[in-house]
């Protein structure tokens, strides 16, 4: 009986995203900016001390690729004037080449038909999807932010979307880690037992590019070596919202935030159109 | 603990002698570590007495296929001696189990060496099932994992029945090896800290302050005592943190449904709370070699009221928790580690304290800010079962708030600029030193060689790669059912198990 009313003893604690913003997916860093043409030494020390060689400077300025970037924060220190965190969440993007800032224009080119063939795609899973999330050697902590949109503050249940145990149910595979030798074939396998259409997430900044830890004699500098990856979540890790998104983004139910910019307004629409109360 | 020049070399069969009655008299084995160096491959055995380290030394000379093993006499070293054929391709002679464990290469693939000078081509594995051990009529292997139904690390269990009962168990890790040792090799000592978060990602602040604090002492330098207090702080709410993912999964598999609930918004507010400190949900980016980045982000009277909100919440639903009877009966019994198993395999963490393993380094090898900040007591459990591993960690829990106040109000009164900063230079640091910490699930080690200031070796050894071994005998009178919450309640990190 006691458990009864502490169960309402807290009023409504979920999230109201993505029909409206939460303020606390602005409250830390999300992703970092990297201006426009930055040259200059300061650029070149900032490129030299990231720890993931995620900064390369060309003739037309440095490019960030935020695929690579765990977040230390290494660059805005050196090169305040070039590089500095943006708060936010929605960082997830459709194609690998749409997470190096500033962009190029063939990148938006191979952006716009990524988008276009996942539309079609994921047209049928909008009314309800299931996850399916497979370990390729992470560090653990993705695990705990996975976990989260499970209770009561993300409570993903309310939009339709479930995890699920059999990757027969599965619509949408979320993949963490850097891909290890030993999991190749696991992840593969889990892959090819789900039924189609299905999506690919990479979950964080390993499962990306390999991050810090990838690219040793077990393990490889991503997960689109062994299956096709459709979203990608960079982050080290992602924060709950930061998979949320990417989720969303997947099936649809949100557009694509602009590069290095505020997202667009979430899919209320959509939300709507399917009669989910957020 | 400084290292170089400080250890006493044995021959391979003297090692085995001065280790074992290292341990007759009773010092607690921490751990075996393979380094490569000139002319062979030394082994180093730690142990624990007295709230002493002792190291024992031997060369496994170049050309050599292994060495006598130590675990007929000390079963402890088990995995690590597994773990080192893997590794190195050094035969522990005598050895009662030498299937591969973090690494199953294919016969005829070179061994990595992690620490050698050039580094190791891409491992092949041969990961073909196990024969079973279990023989008898209806006995079979159940593999569990590496894909696991749920959001679970990947791991496998094999578990051998009649159907039910669980006479034996063996975990197959080698899936999510990533070669973090052989990563370590060559980066800077600032990179260093940052693969050491990634290392036991759940145990990032804990990780990170065992390689530092061995990078400090190798450098013969200390962090200042604004940045002790800090890394205490930090430190706590990651114990905080891990102890409430431990009881959510423990009323995940009760089916208590609200307390899981409540215990899910208390876990995410705590990993807010850690982020409004240090800009990461998981206090990375703090500690720093030399003492830690700077100052909390924010501070004083916020912060500790939201502490004391936490607090009161988390205590409130955790002794309604032990007090429910459908919960406590479901782990009261399960899993069962009695005091004299988890002395022979010198358990540590949580899992040793439930079973009369009382050992603390907080308290019994102070590091950071701990000699000087006053404790709750954590009442010693001897059952050893998951109920008193639940009722270590909910002790554990007050203990940390307490911990984490003192510390904060200890900052505050420090100031904004506090005397001797927030970190000292460590120059480029030549030397090899072993540093700790009471990590959540138990004692973590940290093996750092640097010359010059670039890593040569960084061997981790984290609480979990200690304790998993014990776990595959906690099942002596369980059942398939009960697996759940045996399993939640050490607690382990798979991570940082696999490496």
């Amino acid at each position: 009986m006691p458990w009864v009313t502490r169960g309402l003893r807290e009023g409504i604690v979920t999230t109201p995203y993505p029909r409206h913003p939460d303020g606390y997916g602005r409250s830390f860093k999300g992703h970092v900016v990297c201006e426009e043409k930055a040259t200059g030494t300061e650029v070149a020390a900032a490129a030299a001390a990231c720890p993931t060689g995620a900064i390369e400077v060309g003739a037309g300025g440095a490019r960030l690729d935020r695929g690579r970037c765990v977040l230390c924060g290494r660059c805005c220190e050196v090169a305040p004037g070039s590089f500095h965190f943006q708060p936010g969440f929605e960082t997830a993007a459709l194609a690998r080449p749409a997470l190096v800032v500033p962009g190029r224009e063939p990148d938006d080119g191979e952006v716009a038909r990524a988008r276009e063939q996942l539309r079609r795609r994921v047209k049928a899973l909008r009314r309800s999807v299931y996850l399916r999330h497979v370990d390729a050697g992470s560090d653990g902590s993705e695990e705990w932010e996975l976990a989260a949109l499970m209770g009561p503050i993300y409570d993903i249940n309310r939009l339709g979307i479930f995890f699920t145990a059999s990757p027969r149910h599965a619509d949408v595979l979320l993949v963490t880690g850097v891909g290890t030798s030993g999991m190749l074939v696991p992840l593969r396998l889990t892959y090819d037992a789900m039924p189609s259409p299905k999506v690919v997430i990479a979950v964080g900044t390993d499962a990306v590019s390999g991050g810090l830890t990838g690219g040793t004699y077990a393990s490889g500098k991503g997960v689109a070596a062994a299956v096709p990856v459709d979203v990608f979540v960079p982050g080290s890790p992602p924060s709950p919202f930061g998979i949320l998104y990417g989720i969303l983004l997947a099936v649809g139910l949100v557009g694509q935030a602009p590069r290095g910019g505020e997202a667009r307004p979430a899919g209320a629409e959509a939300m709507e159109g399917k009669g989910v109360a957020p | 603990m400084r290292l170089d020049g400080r250890l006493d070399w044995h021959d391979p069969r003297g090692f085995v002698r001065a280790v074992v009655k290292r341990s007759n008299e009773g010092a607690r084995f921490c751990g075996l570590f393979a380094s490569p160096g000139a002319g062979g491959t030394r082994l180093l055995a730690v142990l624990s007495h007295a709230g002493q380290l002792l190291t024992e030394a031997t060369l496994v000379p170049e050309g050599a296929g292994g060495f006598p093993a130590l675990t007929p006499a000390v079963p402890a070293a088990a995995w690590y001696e597994r773990e080192i054929r893997d590794l190195f391709g050094l035969e522990p002679y005598g050895h009662p189990r030498t299937d591969p464990l973090v690494l199953p290469l294919r016969p005829g693939s070179p061994a990595p060496r992690p620490g050698s000078a050039k580094p190791a081509a891409p491992a092949e594995l041969d990961t073909s099932p196990l024969p079973a051990h279990v023989q008898g009529e209806g006995v079979f292997t159940l593999s569990y994992g590496p894909v696991r139904s749920g959001v679970f690390e990947s791991v496998e269990y094999l578990i051998e029945t009649p159907g039910e009962r669980i006479p034996h168990l063996r975990a197959r890790v080698f899936y999510k090896h990533r070669g973090m040792e052989a990563r370590f090799a060559g980066l800077s000592l600032a990179d260093g800290t940052l693969l050491a978060e990634r290392y036991e990602g759940v145990a990032s602040v804990a990780h990170a302050i065992a390689y530092c604090s061995a990078l400090e002492s190798a450098a013969g330098a200390q962090a200042p005592p604004a940045a002790e207090l800090l890394r205490v702080l930090h430190a706590e709410l990651e114990r905080v943190a891990n102890h409430l993912d431990s009881v959510l999964r423990h009323t995940e598999g009760a089916g208590q449904a609200v307390a899981n609930a409540r215990i899910a918004i208390h876990k995410e507010r705590l990993q807010r709370l850690r982020a409004d400190l240090s800009g990461s949900r998981f206090g990375r980016g703090v500690v720093v070699p030399g003492g830690v980045a700077g100052p909390p982000l924010q501070g004083g009277d916020a912060v500790l009221g939201a502490l004391g909100r936490l607090e009161k919440g988390i205590r409130g639903d955790l002794d309604l928790l032990m007090a429910t009877p459908s919960f406590v009966d479901r782990l009261r019994g399960a899993g069962v580690v009695p005091p004299e198993l988890a002395r022979e395999r010198a358990a540590v963490g949580p899992v040793g304290r439930a079973s009369a393993q009382g050992e603390d380094l907080r308290s019994d090898r102070p590091y950071a800010a701990y000699a000087r900040l006053g404790r709750v007591d954590v009442q010693e459990r001897g059952s050893g079962d998951a109920l008193a591993r639940q009722y270590v960690r909910a002790d554990e829990i007050v203990d940390a708030f307490h911990l984490s106040r003192q510390a904060l109000d200890e900052l505050e009164a420090l100031g904004p600029q506090p005397a001797g900063g927030w970190s000292v230079d460590l120059g480029p640091v030549t030397g090899e030193a072993l540093g700790w910490a009471e990590a959540p699930q138990g004692e973590l080690l940290y093996l750092v060689s640097a010359e010059d200031g670039r890593l040569v070796r960084v061997k981790p050894r984290s609480a979990s790669f200690h304790n998993l071994a014990l776990f595959m005998a906690a099942f002596p009178t369980d059942i398939f059912t009960d697996f759940v919450f045996i399993e939640a309640s050490f607690g382990l990190s798979i991570a940082g198990v696999a490496g």
